[in-house]
């Protein structure tokens, strides 16, 4: 990753690569939200980076002047082709309404409740069989060898792919979102992409299969076939969507239980609270920025925002606003009123958001049943991805 | 008690049908609505009180002043 400055004021030059903000970024944005709520940078192109609850919640209501045409919190830095593959990028992620609304319509019934319920048992039996593989080992990489391995190989049968190429998979992910600073790397990843799926989609063109690629493809909106390019980015965003964020929404909950012994030992005692953790883990260490682009001048909270400015929708940081959570830096397991924004806010709401809960309940669940006493491998270093995503892509753990 | 969800601002989180699934429906989109026409039970007032409360969009309302029914 590219090396920059390091950052002395970040109200006025935030740098969310930054790797002491990566691995721990709550006390500066306790210090923003008291300072300066909307702190702004210019190192990426000109960027605001709110970190109150409600500023977060409004930008993200107020599509009319912040619109998702442009989502990636690192932007990309290469030339962009005459003729784009995707030239809508990845809908509906990155499309505003009108687009927003029909391919979402697409999406949402393979993520609706009823759905999501049909892969928990395939979910719970991939987490019992991860663990099969390192338990009589005593450690683990809780990062590597189990949260990383979930989501990929679910969110794989869904789109009807195999699961033998999860590897492939994340690693384009990865590519993708991780190492955005590096063009060559994120332009290999969405490569990567590209040429499976366009494979994949000429497999189907015939004979379509029970997936969510075939319906993609097969689908008609307005009497018309949907255009390649969209059967392709949507699928693409689904893969890409639906695996670092929920790994990484494991990952730190599994961190937190293994730097919080008296959490840990709760939950295991008391498994009728997971509903609750599940939310306050998601609240507390919510993985997911998304940007915005202004669409024109605007002036919001008292901060002159330009046509083209980013705005990074720091939902994390909105998730631990003292003004709506009470004692907001701590885990609180049972926390009764928990108005989080972890999936979005708005009509970007996580289409995958009943998906992402399911997995990291049940990854959860099966790592508690199994493993309940565990601890971080003292010695072993712990790392954390950030910019788009953060979680842990390295948690060593012992266990008895 | 009534409650009411409006269709407007719902976002399809389903906090509230994870909460009391006695009282709300989802539909294929994640859109929920309420069961009948609202009315809560004086059992499950407390915890009609909790899914307004955690609802990210405000979407959920109590309708004020209203009698029961019957």
């Amino acid at each position: 990753m590219a090396r920059t400055s390091p950052v002395t004021d970040w109200s006025v030059d935030f740098d969310v690569l930054d790797h002491d903000y990566v691995a721990d970024p709550f006390d500066i944005w306790d210090d923003l939200r008291h300072r300066c709520p909307i702190a702004h940078s210019d190192r990426r192109g000109s960027t605001w980076l709110p970190t109150r609850y409600e500023d977060v919640t409004a930008i993200a209501h107020d599509v009319e002047h912040f619109s998702s045409l442009e989502v990636a919190v690192i932007p990309f830095d290469g030339e962009e082709p005459e003729e784009p593959i995707l030239p809508y990028g990845l809908p509906p992620i990155s499309a505003d309404p009108p687009l927003h609304t029909w391919t979402r319509r697409l999406l949402l019934p393979w993520f609706s409740h009823t759905r999501v319920a049909g892969y928990e048992a395939m979910t719970r039996e991939l987490c019992s069989s991860l663990i099969d593989g390192f338990a009589a080992r005593g450690r683990a990489d809780a990062a590597a060898d189990y949260a990383q391995q979930i989501p990929v190989r679910v969110i794989a049968a869904i789109l009807g792919v195999s699961d033998s190429h999860a590897d492939m998979f994340t690693g384009w992910v990865r590519d993708v979102l991780e190492f955005a600073d590096d063009p060559e790397r994120r332009a290999g990843g969405v490569q990567g992409l590209i040429n499976y799926f366009l494979e994949e989609i000429e497999h189907r063109r015939d004979r379509p299969g029970d997936d969510l690629l075939s319906m993609l493809l097969h689908s008609e909106v307005d009497g018309a076939p949907v255009e390649q390019s969209l059967v392709l980015g949507t699928a693409a965003l689904v893969l890409i969507a639906g695996v670092d964020t929920t790994w990484s929404a494991i990952g730190s909950s599994l961190w937190h239980l293994a730097t919080h012994p008296d959490d840990r030992k709760r939950l295991v005692a008391e498994p009728d609270l997971m509903p609750f953790a599940v939310e306050e883990l998601l609240r507390a260490y919510s993985p997911v920025t998304m940007a915005r682009v202004v669409t024109h001048d605007v002036e919001f909270a008292h901060c002159p925002m330009k046509a083209g400015d980013k705005i990074l929708m720091n939902f994390p940081a909105a998730n631990r606003d003292p003004e709506v959570f009470e004692d907001a830096d701590k885990v609180v397991l049972d926390r009764a009123v928990n108005r989080h924004v972890a999936f979005g806010s708005g009509i970007h709401r996580c289409a995958g958001s009943n998906l992402a809960r399911m997995e990291l309940r049940v990854a959860l669940e099966q790592w508690l049943c199994r493993v309940p006493e565990f601890h971080l491998d003292e010695g072993q270093e712990v790392t954390w991805a950030g910019g788009q995503v953060r979680g842990p892509r390295l948690l060593p753990v012992v266990f008895p | 008690m009534r409650i009411t969800v409006d269709p407007l601002k719902c976002q399809g989180h389903a906090r509230c049908f994870a909460l009391v699934p006695e009282l709300f429906v989802v539909d294929d989109y994640g859109m929920s609505s309420v069961k009948g026409d609202g009315t809560v039970a004086p059992a499950l007032e407390d915890r009609a009180l909790l899914a307004i409360a955690n609802c990210p969009e405000f979407a959920i309302e109590e309708i004020a002043g209203e009698d029961p029914p019957g």
